[in-house]
C-alpha cells in the first residue's frame, strides 16, 4: 500500500484459492528436448575430456591458441589451421563465492565458480569451471590452480570430466 | 532520393535433413564465408552492422542472439536480431543504409531444426496457453482448417493444392540446394495418409537445416565490392490480428498488404505483367496459391486452374517456386524468407542451374511466419 492508498480495490486472491480450483488455472508443462550437435571443435574438445587432455585451436592468422577450441577465429574470420593440447594448469582470472545454487537453494558451502586462464592457451583464453579444495577466503585473482579428473571410467566426454580446479602449492 | 540498395553477396551452407557434423555455429560460419567471398568484403573491416533472425524455442537456448557474433566476423560490431523471418531483417539492412545508419549490412538466418527432439511441442508452445492449447491438436490443425475456409472461399480444389506438391517436388529435382525433390503423382499426393484433412500428410513441407547469409550493400559502397548487385526495389511486411476466432481465414491478407507495401515502393501497378516470377510461401500446399491470389499475381480462385493450365511451371508465363519451394527444399524455419531471396537472386543473376529461367530482370519472394502467424513478408528484386 502507499501513503494516499490504505486499501486496492476489488478482491485479492491468495494462493489458497489458486489451489483449492476457486478461480481458473492453466498449466503447461512445456516438453521442450533437444540434442544439440557438438561440432567439430567442441566434438572434439569433448572427447579429449574423456582422454584426460585439453585440447586447442590454433590461428594461423593471430598465431592465438585459442580455447575452448573453435573452427574458426572470431578475430581474423579465417578457418582456424591445427589442434594444439595445452595444460591442465592455470591461473585463476576472476571468481566469485556463490550461496545460491541455480535452483535458488541457499548453500552453506558455496559453489565457487572460475574463470580459469589455461597454461598454453593464449593470454585470456580457458576456461570456466569450479574451484575446490580451497577455503572461499583463501581464493584470489591470480591464484595458480590445477585441474582435478574424474577417474578415466568414470570420464564421459563432458565438461563435468574435471570435477573442479584446486590450488597448487605454493600458488 | 534515398540510396538504392542491392545484395551484393549470397552464401548458404548445406541443406540437409539432418547436419550431425556441424554445431550451428560451425553451419553458420560456413553460410557467411561464402557470402563474404561471393561479395568481395571482409566483415571485420567491411561490414557495419550485423542482423540475425532467430526463435529461442527453435534454438533451445534463451537470448541466442548473443551467440552470434563470432561465426559471422561480428565480435565487437553493431549486431542484433530480429525475431522475425529473414525477409524482416533484409527489409531492417535496407533502412539501416538509406538512413545513412550503415553501409554495408550482413543478413543471417538459420534453421537447425534437427537440434530439437519433440518439435511439435515446441511449436504447440507459440499457442494460446489459456483458450487454445487446451483443445490438445496438434499445431497443424490450423492449416487444415485454414485450407478448408480457403477451398471454400474460392472454389479453387484440394486437387489442384495436390497438383503444387507434385510440381514443387519436381522442381526440386533440378535444384542442389533441395532435400526433398520426387517425382510424385496426383494420386500419390491424394492418397497419403490423411493428417488434418483436407490436408495431407504430403501437402506438408518437411525441416531441414541450412543457414543463409547475405551481404546488403547502398550504392555508394557497391563500387568497391567485387559481387554482383541484384537491387532491392520495394520491401513490406505485416501481421494481421492473431485472433484465431476473427481472423480471414480465407484469405491471406497480411501477404495482399504486404505485397501492396513493396508494389507502391517498388512502382509496380500490375504485378503479373511487371514481374517474371515468384518464389512465394508454400510450407503448405494451399499457401502457394493462396499467396498467389493475395499478391495480386492472379486474381481470387484463379491461383488453382492457373497451375492446371502451367501458367505456374517453369515453362509457363509466371513460373512460381522453380527452386522447389520449401515443400522441395524443406522448410527452414526462420531462414525460410532468405532461402526464397537467395533463389530469386541467383536467377536475377543467371546462376540457377538446371533451374534456370530465361530472360528473367524482376522477381518476388514473400514469406510467411508459419502456423499460428498471420505474419508476411514481400520483396522485390531486380537485375542491374
Amino acid at each position: 500500500m502507499t501513503v494516499k492508498i490504505k486499501e486496492w480495490p476489488g478482491t485479492a486472491l491468495s494462493s489458497r484459492d489458486i489451489e483449492e480450483g476457486r478461480v481458473l488455472t492453466v498449466r503447461h508443462k512445456l516438453k521442450a528436448e533437444y540434442a544439440w550437435d557438438a561440432g567439430v571443435a567442441i566434438g572434439r574438445y569433448l572427447r579429449e575430456l574423456k582422454n584426460g587432455r585439453l585440447v586447442a585451436r590454433r590461428c594461423g592468422g593471430c598465431d592465438r591458441i585459442l580455447l575452448p577450441p573453435r573452427m574458426f577465429c572470431e578475430q581474423c574470420f579465417v578457418p582456424t589451421d591445427e589442434w594444439v593440447y595445452v595444460e591442465d594448469t592455470g591461473t585463476v582470472n576472476t571468481f566469485s563465492i556463490c550461496y545460491v545454487r541455480w535452483d535458488v537453494a541457499r548453500l552453506k558451502e558455496p559453489l565457487l565458480p572460475a574463470v580459469i586462464n589455461v597454461d598454453g592457451a593464449s593470454p585470456g583464453m580457458g576456461i570456466l569451471h569450479l574451484l575446490g579444495e580451497v577455503r572461499p577466503e583463501d581464493v584470489h585473482i591470480g591464484m595458480r590452480v590445477r585441474a582435478v579428473w574424474k577417474s578415466p571410467g568414470e570420464r564421459e566426454g563432458a565438461i563435468t570430466d574435471i570435477k573442479y580446479w584446486k590450488p597448487v602449492q605454493g600458488g | 532520393m534515398p540510396e538504392r540498395v542491392a545484395i551484393v553477396g549470397v552464401g548458404h551452407s548445406d541443406i540437409r535433413s539432418i547436419t550431425p557434423g556441424l554445431s550451428c555455429k560451425e553451419m553458420m560460419y560456413e553460410a557467411a564465408a561464402r557470402a563474404y567471398e561471393d561479395a568481395g568484403v571482409n566483415p571485420r573491416k567491411d561490414v557495419d552492422s550485423f542482423i540475425c533472425v532467430s526463435e529461442d524455442f527453435w534454438e533451445g537456448t534463451s537470448i541466442y542472439d548473443e551467440y552470434v557474433p563470432d561465426q559471422l566476423g561480428g565480435a565487437l560490431r553493431p549486431v542484433h536480431t530480429v525475431t522475425g523471418d529473414g525477409i524482416h531483417a533484409l527489409a531492417c539492412a535496407a533502412m539501416l543504409i538509406r538512413t545513412g545508419m550503415a553501409r554495408v549490412v550482413v543478413v543471417e538466418g538459420h534453421s537447425k531444426h534437427s537440434d530439437m527432439r519433440t518439435p511439435a511441442h515446441i511449436h504447440n508452445f507459440a499457442y494460446d496457453p489459456i483458450y487454445h492449447r487446451p483443445l490438445e491438436a496438434h499445431p497443424h490443425h490450423l492449416a487444415g482448417l485454414e485450407m478448408n475456409r480457403f477451398l471454400h472461399v474460392t472454389g479453387n480444389t484440394r486437387e489442384q493444392c495436390g497438383l503444387v506438391v507434385k510440381k514443387n517436388l519436381a522442381n526440386a529435382l533440378l535444384n542442389p540446394r533441395a532435400v526433398y525433390g520426387a517425382r510424385v503423382s496426383l494420386e500419390d499426393v491424394l492418397g497419403a495418409p490423411p493428417a488434418f484433412t483436407p490436408l495431407g500428410e504430403l501437402d506438408i513441407a518437411r525441416p531441414a537445416d541450412g543457414g543463409f547469409v547475405m551481404v546488403v550493400a547502398g550504392e555508394r559502397a557497391i563500387a568497391g565490392l567485387a559481387g554482383e548487385p541484384v537491387w532491392i526495389t520495394g520491401y513490406g511486411w505485416c501481421t494481421d490480428t492473431p485472433a484465431l476466432d476473427s481472423r480471414q481465414w480465407g484469405e491471406a491478407a497480411y501477404a495482399r498488404l504486404a505485397a501492396q507495401q513493396a508494389y507502391r515502393m517498388a512502382g509496380i501497378t500490375d504485378p503479373f505483367r511487371e514481374l517474371d516470377f515468384a518464389e512465394v510461401d508454400d510450407s503448405f500446399s494451399y499457401k502457394e496459391l493462396e499467396h498467389l491470389e493475395a499478391l495480386r499475381i492472379c486474381r481470387p480462385g484463379e491461383a488453382g486452374s492457373w497451375l492446371e493450365e502451367g501458367v505456374t511451371l517453369p515453362s509457363g508465363d509466371f513460373p512460381v517456386n522453380v527452386s522447389g519451394g520449401s515443400l522441395g527444399v524443406g522448410h527452414l524455419l526462420e531462414a525460410t524468407g532468405l532461402h526464397r531471396v537467395y533463389e530469386v537472386v541467383l536467377q536475377l543473376r543467371g546462376q540457377a542451374g538446371g533451374n534456370q529461367l530465361p530472360d528473367v530482370a524482376r522477381g518476388l519472394a514473400q514469406s510467411w511466419r508459419n502456423l499460428p502467424t498471420t505474419t508476411g513478408c514481400v520483396v522485390i528484386l531486380e537485375r542491374a
